[in-house]
């Protein structure tokens, strides 16, 4: 028998997996949030998350810490993404690479390294929670601030730069003028692939003893109490602020790229 | 001066990326039991790490899932992928909507939501490793769709066409003609879907059986626990990928050196 088939129906396998695998469970997670043990529709897990201090703590935790991350990675990826973007070293292509290594090797042994470190300068980890959880998210996401930076500084026009030269700009304002606007789009990038995470990646915090909950322990509490309501809102809170901030900052198939670890 | 200011940015931050890893590689071939303490040559980590039934499994449980996952996400991705493109626009916006969900989502919710999904509301137990093998399939499913699609647009259309009217079967062309153009993509996207895989600790951990641990999984539950020669032999699972993944890149760069210099020899031959 001869199976005649048009290209567009070799969809159809995935369409039925993103149906019931990432579709359905998104139906799941709203229907949950909004019902309580005994399936009756409620609001309670809405009101309770904005009206409870300790979820609220949580969340400014959260963004706090996500926030001193960001920045700081910043400050240390774009003149690192600066430098390798203006070098004319021959090895170009593999300092790129150490930088970019890290992601493949598994976080949770990257931060083991990290923790025997800081235990062996500090001592005890406890005194210095937040410090830590800093400098652990830092580790952790450092390559995700550098490549899209990277990437966008090496597409820039040159020419512009050089034009900027001839007309007599000096250095500085032709860094702040013309290189430092147009490599907006890869900050951008760059900072939604390191602020949602820090928010949400609390095995951070787990393995480097800070006890203080952060977004995503909130899911995971919920979850070892078998509280599936109250995650269920939780998740679609933290869902809603991931679209938010895809929507604003539309990045979005580059930093597939990135977090794939693709070397563009 | 100047010229060196950059090169000592990069150097010294390089440095602090790397200190921690080399410093606990150094140690793995020692009998320290913490960083900073004098140890006497050993090997006995890698003796622990190679003999310990225990961290074997989790070893080879990890590295059988990334494979099955990658392998299982890479036909269905790159199947979504090839039937998108020839879709209807409106389709193809659909399907590029919905496939961008896993990948700007965060993992613990990713997780969570197909967890819910299959024990509670289908009743499937995680000792089956259903929900394990389908999370990491999700996860790692988008990255290769979106790394075939684009090779798609690159094809010249005009190819696939001469193949049918040279009497070529649809199915016989899309294997002969389609699939070597885009292979690159889809490589490409199972080698993403690997690396996706083998990082993930927030699906494994909310779907997988009690009694499987992935890398990740272990690791987390190890740093809880005060088993010391657990956490050396630790070390050397870390130098040993660490290993694994600097060979890999350095066989990628001479490769990727290698099309470089085909290309501009390619190049010089028009000219």
């Amino acid at each position: 028998m001869k199976v005649t088939f048009s290209r567009r129906q070799l969809a159809i396998p995935y369409v039925i997996y993103l149906l019931i695998f990432v579709v359905a469970p998104l139906v799941v997670i709203v229907s949950y949030a909004f019902t309580n043990g005994d399936g009756r529709p409620t609001l309670q897990n809405l009101i309770g998350f904005f009206t409870n201090p300790n979820t609220l703590g949580t969340l400014v935790y959260s963004l706090l810490l996500a926030l001193v991350t960001t920045v700081i990675c910043l400050l240390i990826a774009y003149p690192v993404a600066f430098v390798l973007s203006q070098s004319k070293w021959k090895a170009r292509s593999v300092v790129v690479m150490l930088f970019v290594m890290p992601m493949w090797i598994n976080f949770t042994l990257r931060i083991t390294a990290l923790k025997e470190i800081l235990t062996a300068i500090e001592g005890n980890l406890a005194f210095h929670p937040f410090f830590n959880s800093v400098i652990g998210m830092t580790y952790d996401f450092l390559p995700f601030m550098i490549l899209p930076i990277y990437t966008q500084l090496t597409r820039l026009d040159h020419s512009l730069v050089e034009a900027a030269a001839d007309l007599g700009a000096n250095p500085v304002q032709t860094f702040l003028r013309i290189t430092l606007p147009l490599s907006v789009p890869g900050i951008i990038s760059a900072v939604s692939m390191v602020f949602l995470p820090a928010m949400t990646n609390y095995v951070v915090l787990d393995m480097l003893y800070n006890s203080t909950y952060i977004m995503g322990s909130l899911i995971g509490s919920y979850f070892s109490a078998y509280d599936w309501h109250g995650g269920s809102m939780i998740s679609l809170l933290m869902l809603l602020m991931i679209c938010l901030f895809t929507l604003v900052t539309r990045g979005t198939e580059e930093s597939a790229q990135v977090r794939g670890g693709t070397i563009v | 001066m100047k010229k060196y200011l950059g090169t000592l940015i990069v150097v010294l931050v390089l440095l602090l990326v790397y200190a921690p890893i080399l410093i606990l590689t150094v140690y793995s071939f020692t009998d320290a039991t913490s960083i900073g303490f004098a140890g006497h040559f050993s090997v006995h980590n890698y003796v622990t790490l190679f003999t310990t039934p225990e961290l074997a499994d989790m070893i080879w449980g990890t590295v059988a899932l990334a494979l099955g996952a990658a392998f299982l996400a890479t036909i269905l991705g790159t199947l979504g992928a090839i039937g998108s493109f020839y879709a209807k626009h409106k389709w193809q916006s659909a399907i590029n909507l919905v496939n961008q969900i896993p990948v700007i989502n965060a993992d613990v919710v990713t997780g969570f939501s197909i967890c819910i999904l299959l024990v509670a509301v289908f009743g499937i137990s995680k000792d089956t490793y259903i929900p394990l093998v389908i999370g990491h399939v999700t996860l790692c499913a988008p990255f290769v769709y979106l790394s075939v699609l684009p090779k798609l647009g690159q094809m010249d259309p005009s190819i696939y066409e001469a193949a049918l009217d040279l009497g070529a079967s649809p199915s016989y062309a899309l294997r002969k003609v389609v699939l070597p153009q885009i292979m690159s993509g889809v490589l490409s996207g199972f080698a993403m879907a690997i690396t996706l895989s083998l990082d993930d600790y927030f699906v494994a951990t909310y779907t997988k059986p009690a009694t499987f641990d992935t890398i990740s999984t272990y690791v987390v539950n190890a740093t809880r626990g005060s088993q010391t020669e657990i956490k050396t032999a630790l070390w050397a699972l870390s130098t040993i990928i660490f290993l694994i993944v600097l060979a890999v890149a350095l066989m990628m760069n001479r490769m990727q050196g290698r099309t470089d210099n085909e290309r501009r020899a390619k190049a010089a031959e028009r000219a």
